[in-house]
């Protein structure tokens, strides 16, 4: 049977993604990204299970995970996808969506882009429920109802759907590069055309 | 401690504040000087440490564990269980000791004597060693508490010469004083080989060390026979002694004298035991390795009170008692010293499965165990995010758990609906139906706060508040006057069977499904449903002109929608409105214009029945041919 490792890491984690490798090397990922929920102060760490240094077996087990770097984060982390092998996009329970960049070589985190009230009510936080990313367009969505696109590179948003549910939107994954689909807390699954300009969902499935 | 400074004529003020309290020096006067500062007090500061995290999740881990071991064993074949238990917590202190150790944290040192209670009690209660055991268990105990000597051994070992390291006869010593007569063998052979001179009478103490007898329990001798064994070989040691054979080396005299137990060389070695609990335990390996757990007490005082190596603490009381078996006063001068209730309530949980503890029932109606671990999980409920873990304690206390999650669930800060959902599966897991119905209301409050009424009413659907339904269906239908369309279709297209809610939700279902009919042209049954939700009663009075004028656009129509009998009910709908407002009321501020407005409808009204009456009647009365 294959091992099963668990470490205690003092902190509750919301998300764990394997970072991306390129298409060419044919190997496993070694390194992944974590993010917290209900601390006082939540972070992103990224975490690598590889024997990086010649330090043998004093570090524990193979296999064991071993914090690489961290960066303190605004709210839970309620979802966590890499943009690309460097880059990674968190949605925060402050409604703030943020771009992190790890730098590998000095096992460092910056934040490359934060925007900060991606989703809310007018007098209010909302917090961004999920996000999903297909380089370099970022779509989130948020108790708000709300769905946002973003560009990677650009400042401001590239389109904001409003009201595009009456209820809180869950979560949200690409069909197809241009059509994208949300469920709503109601049950309600949601399928929209990105190519076109309607603030309504090109068809309703519900259960 | 907070300490008055100069306290005569000084009193000590105090106020609640949230979740501490502040105190400060008062002379209850109305002028005079004092000190202005304002001390802040807080209880269960603990729990915010981040490795000591560690130790609550892992110690709640095993602690559920122990509460689903099953009961219809009986007590004794459950022991190895209980005390693999006991091990499991222990170790769990020693990998928190093992990771602050490396950041030099002072809570090394409360965990240190924490772990040495803990070990003790799992001795003397939970395993419960009888005679012959109970040494060897309490050597274990002090072996396993005093690392330094095997540091110094690594020391002297790795030195250049180590037989002539000035460590050497302490580390010789100090492994006899342990009972650990193999290494001190090895380390006196080093010593041998170096003065060949003294050949013989090494090899005469090596020859008694390896002859000590130790008790072994799972051997076939008895206990009598491991005495007179034992009696034997100390009698062949005092010959030694009162022989002289180790005079020319008193190294060698002193570790004679310490093999027979003689209370003053213990007593010079006293920076090498180093406590009084290691001296008492290096006598009775020395004079009575047979002692029995009754008599440990007696041996325990006498060495106590009159070795005392240093200023009484709390510790030596605590140990005292557990020595004397007086389990009680053990929890409760642990629970007066350590300023957590983490381990009095798990050692007292695990004490309790044993059956260990005295049920006898506290004046506030719960018994020991329950209420320390009530009061631990209150002070786990406080944290952010190890509220969690309180659920299960809450759980397994029996008489009082229930009402105290229940008071303490709703306060739970609920930042995200996630969070939320986590709670209310809590409660609905534990049919905590009121507390399900205030969190839903509490969301479903916020959400109409915000403007979304979407999420507000699938909140109160979930929580099967009808009177929130109404009040949001209520919003729903003043949006549709206000703007002439509804806003949330989705929602209110799918309600399904959560409809029959509320009257107001049933309706705005209902007359949303008219729309929909009408738009999709099935205009007879729109005109069915349109009349039922007025004959029916489901559309509030208020609503009932806007449901007559959407019925004029299916009057109006060439075909007959309506039947005679249909016409007739809805004539007899309008006379009923218009002679309610007839009556002189309220509105007695609305404009003539509006006046106008309304009577001019009522007379459309009246006209497109009037002649829809007729092409019914007319149309009814036709014999098709």
């Amino acid at each position: 049977m294959e091992n099963i490792n668990a470490k205690y890491v003092s902190q509750k984690i919301s998300k764990t993604r394997w970072c991306p490798v390129s298409y060419s090397s044919l190997q496993q990922p070694e390194v992944f990204a974590t993010g917290s929920w209900d601390n006082e102060d939540n972070k992103v760490s990224i975490w690598s299970i590889g024997n990086h240094n010649n330090s043998g077996l004093e570090d524990g087990f193979e296999g064991d995970p071993q914090i690489l770097c961290e960066h303190k984060h605004g709210g839970d982390v309620l979802d966590l996808q890499f943009l690309d092998q460097e880059r990674m996009v968190s949605a925060s329970s402050t409604g703030a969506v943020t771009i992190f960049r790890y730098h590998p070589n000095t096992h460092t985190i910056s934040v490359l882009q934060h925007w900060a009230r991606a989703h809310s009510y007018p007098c209010d936080n909302a917090p961004c429920t999920a996000l999903v990313c297909s380089s370099p367009e970022i779509v989130t969505v948020g108790e708000d109802g709300r769905i946002v696109v973003f560009r990677a590179d650009q400042e401001g948003a590239v389109r904001v759907i409003e009201n595009a549910d009456s209820s809180t939107i869950h979560a949200v994954t690409y069909l197809k590069t241009t059509e994208v689909l949300t469920v709503n807390s109601i049950g309600q699954l949601k399928l929209w055309d990105l190519r076109q300009q309607s603030s309504s969902p090109s068809q309703i499935l519900s259960l | 401690a907070i300490h008055l400074q100069e306290p005569e004529g000084k009193h000590m003020g105090f106020a609640w504040g949230q979740g501490n309290i502040f105190v400060y020096e008062t002379l209850f006067k109305a002028t005079g000087s004092g000190s202005p500062f304002i001390h802040e007090v807080r209880k269960d500061e603990d729990i915010y440490s981040p490795i000591l995290r560690k130790l609550f999740n892992e110690s709640h881990h095993i602690f559920v564990g122990l509460q689903t071991i099953r009961e219809d064993l009986p007590s004794k074949n459950k022991k190895p269980q209980f005390v693999s238990i006991s091990k499991n917590y222990r170790s769990v202190i020693r990998a928190c000791m093992e990771e602050l150790h490396i950041s030099l944290n002072p809570t090394v040192s409360i965990l240190l004597a924490i772990e040495l209670i803990w070990n003790l009690c799992e001795v003397l209660f939970i395993d419960a060693a009888p005679a012959g055991s109970l040494l060897l268990h309490l050597l274990d105990w002090v072996r396993l508490h005093k690392a330094d000597v095997d540091e110094k051994a690594r020391d002297v070992l790795q030195s250049d010469s180590p037989a002539e390291h000035r460590d050497y006869w302490d580390v010789v010593v100090s492994y006899v004083l342990q009972g650990r007569l193999d290494e001190a063998r090895q380390m006196l052979g080093k010593k041998a080989t170096l003065t060949p001179a003294a050949n013989n009478i090494f090899k005469m103490m090596d020859n008694l060390l390896s002859k000590m007898p130790f008790y072994n329990p799972g051997g076939t001798q008895t206990l009598t026979e491991f005495d007179v064994k034992w009696r034997h070989w100390h009698e062949e040691v005092d010959r030694c002694l009162q022989d002289n054979s180790f005079a020319s080396n008193q190294h060698l005299e002193v570790l004679c004298k310490i093999l027979l137990g003689d209370e003053d060389t213990l007593l010079e070695h006293k920076d090498l035991l180093g406590t009084w609990y290691h001296f008492l335990v290096s006598r009775l390996l020395f004079c009575h390795p047979t002692v029995k757990p009754t008599e440990l007490h007696y041996y325990a005082q006498v060495n106590y009170s009159t070795k005392t190596l240093s200023a009484p603490e709390p510790l030596d009381s605590i140990l005292l008692a557990a020595f004397e078996f007086d389990i009680h006063q053990v929890i409760k001068d642990c629970s007066i010293a350590l300023n957590n209730w983490w381990f009095v309530a798990h050692l007292t949980d695990l004490l309790d499965h044993c059956k260990l503890l005295q049920s006898h029932n506290l004046h506030f109606g719960s018994n020991l165990r329950e209420f320390l671990l009530l009061e631990y999980a209150s002070g786990l409920f406080t944290h952010h995010s190890l509220w969690q873990l309180a659920v299960d304690y809450f759980d397994h206390c029996l008489e009082f758990g229930r009402v105290y999650l229940e008071l303490q669930i709703e306060r739970v800060p609920l930042d995200t609906e996630r969070k939320a959902l986590k709670v209310l599966r809590i409660c609905e897991q534990r049919q905590m139906s009121e507390q399900v119905r205030s969190i839903c209301k509490i969301m479903a409050m916020r959400a109409l706060r915000n403007n979304r009424l979407g999420s507000a009413l699938s909140w109160s659907i979930r929580a099967k508040d009808a009177a929130f339904a109404t009040l949001i269906s209520e919003r729903f239908l003043q949006d549709y006057c206000a703007k002439g369309t509804f806003s949330d279709l989705d929602l209110i297209d799918n309600l399904g069977p959560a409809m029959l809610l509320s009257d107001r939700l049933t309706f705005l279902g209902k007359y949303r499904e008219f729309h929909k009919l009408y738009g999709e042209k099935r205009f007879k049954e729109a005109a069915k449903l349109l009349l039922s939700l007025m004959t029916a009663k489901i559309a509030p009075r208020s609503f009932w002109m806007t449901l007559l004028t959407d019925a004029l656009p299916l009057l109006e129509q060439k075909e007959v929608i309506f039947s005679a009998d249909q016409t007739y009910e809805l004539m007899f709908c309008l006379e009923e409105l218009t002679s309610s407002l007839n009556t002189p009321s309220s509105d007695s501020d609305k404009s003539m214009q509006e006046e106008d407005v309304e009577l001019t409808k009522v007379e459309l009204l009246r006209l497109a029945l009037s002649r829809n009456l007729a092409m019914a009647i007319v149309k009814e009365g036709t014999v098709e041919t």
